[in-house]
Order: C-alpha cells, then structure tokens, then sequence
C-alpha cells in the first residue's frame, strides 16, 4: 500500500491491515510488513530488532549502546521487537548488536523502515504489532504459506534487503542454493536456508555493487530462476516484477490517492475507492515502480 | 429480478439457490451485487437463467457454466468461465489468465485484454477478446475458435491441435506446431458471425487465421524404426 496523498498517512495502518488479513487462507503460518514512516535524524540509523522473549530488556540494550557512543539511544517496543535509533552509522550499530547481544535479529536497517514478522495468523500478528494503528507513507506485507522450507520468524518475509529496503515474494526459486553459495563468496551473509533471503541477498549485492534498483531487479530477470512475483519497498516508494512466465498471480490498482498491490483483487476490494481505481495485471518481466518526490 | 447482496449472503449460499434454477423453464433474471473480489462467484449453473455479477470477481466467475447468461459488469481474476459447456458469460473488463480454460461449448466475450493462457486447452468454446491476449494463449487448443481483436502474446497456439484463432492486430510468436493459414471466404463468414454475436463492429478481413501444421500432435509414423 503506497500512498500517493500525505493526508492519508495517519490511516495508512488502518487501510493496509484488512489488506494483509484478507490474504490470510493463503498465508496462514506467519506474517510481517515493512512500515516507512518517523523518518530518523540527519546522522542516526534506524534498527528493528526482534528478540523472541517478549520481556526482552530493550531499554538496557538501548542504555548500554548510548552508553558505548556516549550519545541518546531511542528505543520504542513493540510485542517482539523493538526499534532503536541511535547517533551511528549503520554499520557500526549493525557490528554492535551482533557482537554484543547475539541473541538479537536485526530484521531492518535504514532511517525509515521497521520490519515487523512473526508467526501465526496475519489477523493475530496485525493485533500483535498493532498494525492497524500505525501511520507511515507505505507498508508492504506479506502473508506466509511455505513451501520451500522452515515455519520461523526467521524464514517470514518481509526480508531485509539493504539499507531502507526489503523484499517480499510470492513463489519458489529453482536455483537459489547456487546462488547462496556465489553471494556468500561475495560476503552477503544468510540467517537461513530460505529461498527468499537468496533474493533478498542478490539484490542487496547488486545495490552494493553500484546498481540501481531497477538494474537489480532486471539483472534478477536473468539471473535468479522460478516462479516469483517480488514487491521491494524502498524509502520513497515499491516496486513490482513477475518472472517470464508469470504464474504468480499479482494485480495493482491505482487511484489519485494511492497505489495498491496484492496477490489477489480481493485483499484490494475495500480500500476506499477501490471500486473506481484503474486495475491491471502486472506483465511479464516488466518492472513497475512507484516513489514520492 | 432478484438481487442477491454478498456483503450478506456467502458465495455458497449464492451458488446453492443458483444450482436449484430448473434446467428448462424460466429461471429468471438474478443480480450479484457487492461481488469484490471473491472467488467461484455463479459456478455450476445449469439453468437459462440471466445473471449480471455487479463488479469484479475473484477466481474461476461462472466457471462449468451451462445455458446460464452471465455477464460480469467489472475485471475477473483466474479461470473465469473455465471448463464453460453452453450459454454465455460476458466480461466487460479484462480477464486474467486462463479465461475460458478446458471450455467445451457455449461463448465467452472478454470486453477488455486477456492475460496469459486465454483459452488454454479449449475443446470447443468460442471466445472473443476485444482487447489484447498474454503469452502462451490458446495453448494445446483442441477445438473452437479464438477471436483476438488486438495483440497476441508470445508462443500463441502452442501445441494447437484444431482449433482456430483470429488476429486483428500484432502476433509476438507462435508456439510450436502453430502455423499461418489463408482467410477462405468461409472463414471470413464465421469470424463475421463470431465478431457479430460478440458485438464487435471490427473489420474481419483485417484479421489472420492461425492452426495446427498437424505435425506435432499425433505419432509422426517415420519414427517408427525407432522402437
């Protein structure tokens, strides 16, 4: 859900929510969405970090890192997670947490996104994280059925995929243990067997490798093989491509306010106006994007 | 006319009073309103009933259709009309893919563009496509006839056995065993009736006729040494 008209921002949870529950008898075992919104200061990075004890002591971990820069950590909790913004670079905070709190998965790194996932239906995770009450410019959610490994929050999408970017799929890649294996030589790193964290992977190589997103994603055309329909957020907008065949259903619909994408037109159906927006099925290997200014 | 509101009523309950419609007589005149999106909306009807679905549909809309006339006042999701074997379902928007699949008689019209995979595996609906159809249409079409008054995608009629597609506009690539073949004035003749009974006011000499080289589908007796 991507909102073309800022006054909508406050209601983009509660339009985005019944989007995501909708989807949920094709996704029923987890779900997550990435949210853009509270942009961070100039010079502070903005972390999600997920901690499976819902009592994890965010506050002490945001303490201890002000402490260790000597400078105000913000730190918000939300059910399992918790995001943090601190005065830092994003690699420093990243090398941070991982070598002193192990135990914490950073789930997204940037200045505006927050990546929420767990497991279980997507109308209890929405009531977990609140979904429904939570502003921002755009959400992109995704409602998990696997097929091609693991039911974790690990393996749930979204997945980060570089600084203020994420990746969600629909489908299954045929040779993503190949390219595990070439992007770990390249020093992209893996938290699971997931065929969607290869892509997430891939497109986080090319970005770093100077691409921009649209090469990425056509480079993914080629590269990266199977059935998928892919949505990336990005700080100032999403993108939409489908594989040469397109056998993953996907359809997007646009009106002055805003741009909808779902796996189906019923998760669309009742956003206001829905009725009037124009609505097409994305092409084949072609990449639609959209972003505000 | 009865109305039938699915903002109130499920689908299944929709397609359970659809389903008693005698198959002769006079079933009357329904309409679907608050459709949005949902799934198997007026499958399985077997009744010369008339249905007007008020919006857009989900997956497979007036799917296994027989007499029925139902038309679609928006976009339908997959398989809309798949398996039809007589009457008429009418989609005013676009379809997505494989619109009329496995459709064995009656007629389907798609207003809009069709997405890939129109008309896969028919064996002898006719279809008629105002807009444009997507890759890998009509795809082992065994009988009936395709009408496509704009573009077809790539490998169009692939492994195509008899049935017969009309182009009006551009043809990206035909699949195997899927061939050119000349407009006879009879062909002329059925594509008019076809275009007609759609209530397209196109030219059908503008259009080309495609088949099956019939050399693909059945067993190709110089390979017989091999065995």
């Amino acid at each position: 859900m991507f909102l073309k008209d800022a006054a909508l921002e406050p209601r983009l949870g509660a339009m985005f929510t019944p989007m995501l529950v909708e989807m949920g008898e094709r996704g029923p075992d987890s779900a997550g969405v990435a949210i853009y919104r509270n942009p961070a200061p100039p010079g502070a990075v903005k972390l999600t970090l997920h901690h499976p004890d819902p009592a994890f002591a965010w506050d002490d971990l945001a303490r201890t890192l002000g402490a260790h820069l000597d400078a105000q950590v913000g730190v918000t909790a939300l059910a399992t997670h918790a995001v943090l913004v601190a005065p830092a670079t994003a690699d420093a905070a990243v090398a941070w947490v991982r070598a002193q709190v192990p135990a914490v998965r950073i789930t997204s790194v940037g200045t505006t996104i927050e990546i929420y996932k767990e497991m279980g239906r997507p109308e209890a995770v929405a009531e977990q994280f609140q979904l429904a009450r939570l502003a921002g410019s755009h959400a992109i959610g995704h409602t998990r059925m696997a097929t091609e490994s693991a039911v974790t929050t690990e393996h749930s999408h979204p997945f980060s995929t570089g600084l203020d970017l994420c990746l969600v799929h629909n489908g299954s890649l045929s040779n993503h243990n190949r390219w595990r294996l070439t992007l770990q030589r390249h020093g992209v790193s893996f938290a699971t067997d997931n065929d969607t964290e290869v892509a997430a992977g891939y497109l986080t190589h090319r970005l770093r490798a100077g691409d921009t997103l649209e090469q990425a994603l056509n480079a993914g055309l080629k590269d990266l093989d199977g059935f998928y329909t892919f949505a990336v957020g990005t700080r100032s907008g999403f993108a939409v491509v489908r594989d040469p065949i397109a056998c993953k259903h996907a359809v997007l619909a646009e009106t002055a306010q805003w741009v909808a994408m779902a796996t189906e037109y019923r998760s669309i159906a009742r956003l206001p106006g829905a009725e009037r927006a124009r609505i097409w099925e994305p092409a084949p290997a072609t990449i639609y994007a959209w972003s505000r200014n | 006319m009865i109305t039938v509101d699915l903002d109130r009523v499920t689908v299944r309950a929709l397609n359970e009073r659809l389903h008693r419609l005698p198959a002769r007589g006079a079933p009357g005149q329904w309409r679907i309103v608050h459709p949005r999106g949902k799934h198997a909306i007026a499958v399985g009807l077997n009744a010369p009933a008339t249905v007007v679905i008020d919006g857009h549909v989900g997956y497979y809309a007036a799917g296994m259709n027989q007499q029925a006339d139902v038309t679609i006042q928006g976009h339908a999701g997959p398989g809309v009309a798949e398996n039809i074997m007589s009457g008429v379902v009418r989609i005013k928007g676009n379809a997505s893919q494989a619109a009329a699949a496995t459709g064995r008689g009656g007629f389907v019209v798609i207003e809009g563009d069709a997405s890939s995979r129109c008309g896969i595996a028919m064996k002898g609906v006719d279809i008629v496509v105002g807009g444009s159809v997507g890759h890998n249409s009509a795809f082992m079409a065994q009988a009936g006839r395709l009408v496509v008054c704009g573009d077809a995608g790539p490998a169009l009629g692939d492994s195509i056995y008899e049935a017969v597609i009309y182009v009006g506009g551009a043809v990206a690539g035909l699949g195997a065993d899927c061939i050119g073949e000349d407009m006879t004035p009879a062909h002329l003749a059925t594509l008019a009736e076809l275009l007609q009974r759609a209530g397209f006011d196109r030219d059908p000499r503008r259009f080309r006729r495609f088949g099956s080289a019939r050399r693909l589908y059945n067993f190709h007796i110089d390979h017989a040494g091999e065995y």
